[in-house]
């Protein structure tokens, strides 16, 4: 178990890191273009509503026996739904959408609706595949079934640790970096082609579709991280077990032995005598 | 010059060339060495690199292109 989750987190961890400057490249144009343009805040994904509507997604695995993977997740959703937003949730705004099976499985089990439950999703995570949910995710933001979409996932650190998240999928957060590079201008006059505003207008929508799949990505490589530590820990328990297992047994055979020994003995002595 | 076409998933092409076109949105446009720093939308369709005669075609599904110091970085989806 703990190589096959090897092998599959190999397989993972790849796909993030391939994505990783794909993410970082394209967030460094969005960044560059939104300085540049007056009003970068007037978008139709960005508009702020007040939260009474909420849909918390939350991303977990298929499959078990990866320690506290999932139960993280769940435990978080349920904070979030008991503590920030209780006031939504007593008038029943708060609407939860299950991504892996386990999740749903373990939110249902303790008494909490879940709306939408998309279980096939890891079988085959390729961009293309992740584009109907966000595009899903995009429109009923737009349509205003919900003003605040939220994801809960495990993000991928390393192949023992994994970080919980909670990020607002959506309306998109105005980047918080402005500020940092506020001197620092593009690096060359570029030439933009049709104009700044279609540029940005055209890549927002991307760039919200690759936040789904990035987090999608990271809590893959993040479960099976998890397992492999989960199954690293339940092999060296087992040997463990084995270890006492077999010093138990062979100082019962040995204590057994020395009693027959002295019962002989014992026996031909009171014979002798 | 120096071409690289990714996706979220994986890097198509990665290499030099003389010559590429892209789908922009406003039309097809083509990109030889030299070109000024450009950074564009494009949208769906092929992108063809012609590399030595010969010519390689890639199927995009919109995405934007970066062109800086002869390095043209094409993030297509």
């Amino acid at each position: 178990m703990k190589m096959v989750a090897a092998a599959k987190l190999r397989k993972a961890q790849n796909a993030i890191i391939t994505l990783r400057p794909y993410a970082a490249k394209l967030n460094e144009i969005m960044q560059n273009l939104s300085k540049s343009v007056d009003s970068p805040d007037e978008n139709i994904y960005s508009a702020k509503r007040p939260a009474d509507k909420v849909l918390i997604v939350a991303i977990t695995s298929n499959r078990g026996l990866c320690g506290g993977f999932n139960i993280n997740v769940v435990k978080r959703v349920i904070s979030l739904i008991k503590e920030e937003y209780s006031s939504q949730y007593m008038l029943g705004n708060v609407k939860i959408m299950a991504i892996g099976k386990k999740g749903d499985e373990m939110l249902r089990a303790k008494g909490y609706a879940v709306e939408e439950a998309i279980n096939d999703i890891f079988d085959k995570l390729t961009f293309e595949n992740t584009v109907p949910i966000a595009e899903k995710l995009m429109k009923l933001f737009v349509y205003k079934e919900f003003d605040r979409i939220v994801l809960v996932y495990n993000r991928f650190k390393n192949a023992a640790v994994q970080i919980l998240e909670t990020e607002q999928y959506l309306p998109v957060k105005a980047s918080d970096e402005n500020e940092d590079n506020n001197g620092q201008d593009l690096k060359a006059d570029y030439i933009f082609e049709p104009g700044k505003e279609e540029i940005l207008e055209s890549l927002i929508p991307k760039a919200i579709k690759l936040q789904l799949y990035k987090a999608l990505l990271d809590s893959f490589a993040a479960e099976h991280g998890a397992r492999m530590t989960a199954m690293h820990k339940a092999t060296d328990n087992a040997d463990q077990l084995i270890k006492d297992l077999n010093l138990a047994y062979n100082k019962a055979r040995q204590a057994a032995i020395t009693k027959e020994i002295l019962e002989i003995v014992s026996g031909a002595e009171a014979l002798k005598g | 010059m120096n071409v690289e076409i990714i996706t979220p998933d994986k890097t198509l092409y990665k290499g030099e060339a003389e010559l590429v076109q892209l789908p922009g949105i406003d039309g097809s446009f083509e990109i030889l060495e030299n070109h000024a720093p450009l950074i564009s939308a494009l949208a769906e369709g092929k992108v063809k690199i012609k590399k030595s005669g010969n010519e390689q075609f890639f199927d995009i599904n919109g995405g934007v292109i970066e062109v800086l110091n002869n390095k043209v970085l094409i993030l297509a989806q």
